[in-house]
């Protein structure tokens, strides 16, 4: 979800995506690098993202990943059932008024 | 299709994922090295924050990967090493499957071939037939005037087209042959919704009564033989029986006519017929000739057909007498529809047989490998205590199964088609165009995958049990399966009891067809056939009417006789065995000559005077014809003794008199032995012989047939006798045989049962054997050191062998005795694949129990010498 998210704002290849993760969430979610490559493989194996072999602007053969369409109707289910999961979750937490 | 480009595509994506997260950590360590680390650190670093390099490739893969699949390779693969290492277990494996495999394969493309495949026209599954009665007898044809009432004034067809073979002298340009072909209704192209290849078919519109339509229409496979394929065959002329036909069209290729086997040449018009045949069939009610079929309305069904078709009858039998009892029956068209087909049951009685062969074959190989699970049990008791699991070894074991008999169906299926392929070659009736479409097609093949699978599933499975009950710790200690074999009845007793069984019943199956064959050579013909040659030639092909081939006949028969070396020569229209006619017969003083009237039909032969001497027919009563028999004298007939007993009783039938119509009446000059007249098999039929000289009320026949009798060899008389008549006319086409032969070839099909009979009831006999003599080898390699101990301890030779040799010989014992009575049960089948014997006849019996007993005594002899050969001290020792 994360990854889709981040794809979603811009195509972006592995390197840059793992910084970009570790930059948005403020260094909270600390996970090895190289996972990052299995769950990608998973993408591009169900067809929500595609990669292509590219030249980055600071002149390295990287390979980009986009979010294709299934992608983008796949990241849309997951965030709303994600929301409703916290909605659920906060539900519960919070103290009740009864 | 996605998984399968995967499957190519893989390495790349391999390849792409190592190069990037190479490119990742130089990305990395570049990063780091800007941020002030040296070299090497920036790389610990790198690789430390990366993770496992090794691992993250690898679960990157394993995403791509098809689990199941690739371990299904996995397994196919280490079959077939494990295979390789025993090239002998292998190949006896696959030879046994190959055979019982082939053997269903072809024995299912002939009942494919003849019984379940379609005729080769459009839609062959709305094409029905219009048979006669209740369509259960061999009588299908209808009478053209029977046909023009279903056609216009039934209303569940359509449409409806009838046809009728010919067959007819056939000249292009100067040759003239004998050929065969349909006289085809007009719309029977049409009905049939084909497209010609060349030109255009003739059509409904096309006929304006008798002899209206001088068209022809030429098979594709005459036109390529024939013509060579020239397109300019279009309005050429060709003669039939010497009138001449315009060729108006080539039929498309693969369509080979209506019926089940017979592929005509060409077909004309039927109302041409008449003109062509010198005989008119169209005007009677009661002339059955025509074979009717149509396309039935939407929604119709068959039976709605049949009901609607008899309310009609009925109607029509008010109108016409003649039509009195008539029914018809819609039946599916082409050899699927007719249910009551004797080949039919015959062929499903082989392929019965040709399973039980299979499954004999399955079950020894179940056995061998059940023994060899025994042997390597120790390696997979190993293999499951290091914690492989019983499912993943029994898959294993289950991959060398199917994988065997696959390679087995695919050997079996390649000699199948050898010798179906030379089968669909052959000519079974001489010049007649029949033609056995046997060769394998879609359905055989999907058979014959199935059957592998199965079969590998069945022998597969068998042992694999053994496997599923394996103590793993015992068997570590002990090095072998603690089987049960010997404790109670175990399953292994089991198939080779059935596998015994079976075997009885092949060998059963095949002596009886040996017997029966047998007994139909030495049956009594009524004629002696040995050293009689056959000149036979339908004079109508060279315009001869009736009355003009008399004298010719004569004419043959002297110039015959006068051969040096003949000592004997007659004449008639037809003889036995070489087709022939027949009439209904009347009792004297009938006056209406209805169907329902008639007393029975016989067959009818026209006979010149000597031909019973000839022919070698004894006269049992009576005189033989004369010359002056003819159409001045009186009528005279010679009866055979069936038609004697039928009509007039047992007293003396000479000067009885009968009727065949108004103005035929015959008075019995003669009455000769019985004989068979069409087939070996047939139940006695009553027979009538007329002057040739005469004919049946006044026709003179056309046919001739010059038999003749001589101690010359088949080349030099065939020879002499084709110089003697081509001088007299050339322009008849000629057909010289032996007799022999002739009866030879309508044993085919029981001698072609016989031969399939005796392959498998040897290849059964071959697999009883080995399974016998693995079971006897295996109790007495099992019970060696209990037997010397025994020897030691002073037990006879008769008594170890009892012990050792007891089982095997008692499952012998109870499987043949199964096998025999189930022959026994099941001799009502076996009646239709031979006749004139039966699993009830004592020598039969006898002749199997003695053959099992063979069979046992060679199975057994190998183990019982080991038996014998026991040195205690030795044994003991080890």
């Amino acid at each position: 979800m994360m990854v889709l998210q981040s794809l979603q704002r811009r195509p972006m290849h592995g390197y840059a995506l793992v910084q970009h993760i570790k930059q948005r969430s403020n260094e909270l979610l600390q996970v090895e690098e190289g996972s990052l490559y299995p769950a990608l493989q998973r993408l591009l194996k169900e067809g929500q993202v595609k990669a292509e072999w590219e030249i980055s602007l600071s002149n390295r053969r990287v390979r980009t990943y986009r979010i294709t369409p299934a992608g983008k109707k796949h990241l849309e289910r997951e965030i709303s059932s994600f929301e409703r999961m916290l909605e659920g979750i906060t539900l519960v937490l919070s103290p009740s008024e009864s | 299709m996605n998984w399968f480009r995967q499957l190519f595509t893989r390495n790349r994506i391999y390849s792409d994922l190592s190069e990037e997260i190479e490119q990742h950590l130089t990305e990395k360590v570049e990063a780091l090295m800007d941020s002030g680390m040296s070299r090497p650190q920036a790389e610990q670093a790198a690789r430390r924050e990366f993770g496992n390099v090794a691992r993250v490739s690898e679960r990157g893969r394993e995403i791509w990967m098809w689990p199941r699949v690739e371990s299904v390779l996995a397994d196919i693969g280490s079959a077939i090493r494990k295979l390789r290492k025993s090239p002998g277990f292998t190949f006896t494996a696959i030879v046994t499957l190959a055979l019982g495999i082939g053997a269903n394969v072809v024995v299912f493309s002939v009942l494919n071939g003849l019984i379940l495949r379609p005729l080769d026209v459009p839609q062959p599954e709305n094409l029905f037939q219009v048979v006669h009665g209740n369509g259960k007898g061999a009588w299908t044809s209808q009478s053209y005037r029977d046909y023009l009432d279903y056609r216009d004034r039934d209303l569940s067809f359509t449409g409806l087209m009838a046809y009728q073979m010919q067959r007819v002298g056939l000249s292009v340009g100067k040759s003239n042959t004998r050929s065969w072909g349909y006289a085809a209704s007009g719309n029977y192209f049409d009905v049939l919704g084909l497209k010609p290849t060349l030109g255009r078919f003739f059509h409904a519109t096309d006929e304006h009564g008798p002899a209206s339509v001088p068209f022809i229409v030429l098979s594709y496979d005459f036109w390529q033989r024939q013509f060579h394929a020239s397109p300019d065959v279009l309005g050429q002329t060709i003669q039939l029986n010497q009138h001449p036909f315009t060729i108006i069209a080539i039929a498309p290729e693969g369509f080979h006519g209506t019926d089940d086997f017979f592929w005509p040449d060409y077909w004309f018009p039927l109302l041409n017929a008449a003109q062509v045949t010198g005989s008119d069939d169209l005007p009677f009610r009661d002339h059955y000739s025509f074979d009717v079929m149509g396309r039935l309305k939407p929604g119709v069904t068959p039976h709605q057909a049949t009901d609607s078709l008899n309310a009609l009858a009925t109607q029509m039998a008010k109108e016409d007498r003649k039509d009195d009892g008539l029914s018809a029956t819609v039946i599916q068209a082409g050899p699927a529809g007719k249910t009551d087909n004797p080949m039919k049951k015959a062929l499903l009685g082989i392929m019965l047989l040709a399973v039980l062969v299979l499954l004999a074959a399955c079950v020894n190989l179940a056995s061998i490998f059940g023994a060899r699970a025994a042997d390597l049990s120790g390696e997979l008791a190993i293999r499951m205590a290091i914690g492989c699991s019983r499912w993943h070894i029994l898959r294993q074991l289950l991959t060398e199964a199917v994988l065997i008999s696959i390679a087995g169906g695919i050997a079996g299926t390649f000699f199948a088609r050898l010798l179906l392929s030379a089968l669909s070659h052959w000519q079974a009736f001489g010049d007649f165009p029949t033609h056995f479409l046997i060769s394998p097609d879609h359905r055989v093949y999907f058979l014959a995958m199935g059957l592998s699978i199965v079969c590998g599933f069945v022998f597969g499975l068998i042992p694999a049990r053994q496997i599923w009950n394996t103590n793993v710790l015992q068997t570590i200690k002990t090095g072998t399966l603690q089987s049960e074999a010997f404790r109670g009845f175990a399953v292994r007793d089991i198939l080779l009891v059935v596998q015994i069984a079976v075997c009885t019943l092949l060998v059963t199956a095949s002596l009886v067809a040996v017997r029966g064959m047998r007994r139909s050579l030495q049956v009594p013909l009524g004629f002696q056939p040995h050293n009689l040659t056959l000149v036979q030639a339908d004079l109508r092909m060279a315009g001869y009417t009736g009355e003009q081939s008399v004298p010719l006949l004569k004419r043959m028969i002297g110039a015959a006789s006068a051969i040096p070396g003949v000592t004997a020569a007659a004449g008639a229209d037809s003889v036995p065995f070489q087709g022939g006619g027949g009439w209904f017969v009347y009792r004297w003083g009938t006056t209406e000559f209805l169907p329902s009237h008639m007393a029975f039909g016989a067959d009818t032969y026209l006979i010149s005077p000597g031909y019973l001497q000839t022919a070698g027919t004894r006269l049992m009563a009576g005189r033989d014809f004369t010359w002056h028999d003819d159409k001045s004298s009186p009528g005279v007939a010679i009866i055979n003794e069936t038609f004697a007993h039928k009509l007039f009783g047992n007293p003396s039938a000479i000067g009885q008199r009968f009727m065949l119509w108004a103005s035929a009446k015959y008075e019995v000059v003669g009455v000769v032995e019985d004989g068979k007249y069409g087939s070996l098999v047939e139940d006695p039929q009553p027979a009538m012989f007329f002057p040739v000289t005469q004919g049946p009320g006044g026709f003179l026949p056309t046919g001739a047939v010059v038999i003749v009798r001589s101690q010359l060899s088949q080349d030099q008389i065939t020879a002499q006798l084709r110089n003697a008549v081509t001088g007299i006319e050339p322009n008849v086409p000629y057909t010289i045989a032996q007799w022999d032969d002739a009866i030879d070839r309508s044993l085919i099909p029981a001698r072609a049962a016989t031969v399939v009979l005796s392959i498998m009831g040897m290849l059964a006999a071959m697999l009883a054997i080995t399974g016998i003599f693995g079971m006897a080898s295996y109790s007495v390699s099992k019970r060696l050191k209990e037997q010397g101990i025994r020897i030691a301890l002073g037990a006879q030779h008769l008594q170890v062998m009892r012990s050792t040799l007891g089982r095997p010989v008692i499952l012998l014992l109870i499987g043949s005795v199964i096998g025999l009575l189930l022959g026994v049960f099941t001799s009502s089948l076996m009646s239709h694949l031979v006749a004139y014997a039966t699993p009830r006849d004592p020598l039969i019996l006898a002749g199997v129990l003695f053959t099992m007993l063979l069979l046992g005594l060679l199975a057994c002899f190998i183990p019982a010498r080991r038996t014998l050969a026991i040195d205690p001290a030795q044994l003991l020792r080890e």
